[in-house]
């Protein structure tokens, strides 16, 4: 369907900015923010696949990532509190 | 129902595209933080409920998957902001700092 690949487009666009921003920035809680941004769009991407694919298995795959993005989250957050200068 | 569905899926690949946008171009660290997790989440929301409206049978999944993300987004935007504030990376223009009375006994937290 042509609004899926809208759809994809849009996601895609998103993606490709916060990898702009993971690349060019300047500090390191920059990079830990866009790569926070950038695991919230690959679920969108993987819910998309769900409908598309019309399976119901990439849901539970949707699942683990979105905790194993929050853990990422949280460990990236306390490694960016222990740095104290955080120009890395 | 396959309208209802489209309208939800387009709200949320602009609201994911605006996220991204918000990532690229606002202009310091604490203005990406508001703009990537705020919107991320509404797109992810948006995106979810249309897959839902598309295949009625999904549902327990799906809500299981929001209330996830409602509860661990926040979670995971306040404890980013909490970390660049104490890494002292702070941008030089804040007009209002309400972290700076808290104090040193809760800097164990």
């Amino acid at each position: 369907m042509t609004i899926d690949i809208i759809v994809f487009a849009l996601l895609g666009f998103g993606l490709l900015f916060t990898l702009i921003r993971f690349i060019k920035g300047p500090s390191l809680s920059d990079k830990v923010v866009s790569l926070d941004t950038f695991n919230m769009i690959v679920i969108g991407v993987i819910s998309m696949l769900a409908l598309v694919f019309n399976n119901n298995l990439y849901l539970d795959i949707v699942i683990i990532y979105a905790i194993l993005a929050f853990l990422e989250t949280i460990v990236f957050a306390r490694y960016v509190e222990g740095k104290q200068d955080g120009n890395h | 129902m396959e309208i209802i569905s489209y309208v939800f899926l387009v709200i949320g690949g602009i609201f994911f595209l605006l996220g991204g946008l918000g990532i690229l171009r606002m202009p310091d660290t604490f203005n990406r933080i508001q703009a990537g997790t705020k919107a991320t989440t509404l797109g992810a929301f948006s995106i979810l409920v249309g897959i839902a409206f598309a295949q009625p049978s999904w549902i327990l999944k799906i809500v299981v998957i929001i209330v996830f993300i409602a509860i661990s987004n926040p979670i995971g935007s306040s404890a980013i902001a909490k970390a660049t504030y104490k890494s002292k990376n702070i941008p030089s223009n804040l007009v209002q700092d309400a972290m700076a009375k808290v104090g040193e006994d809760h800097d164990n937290a």
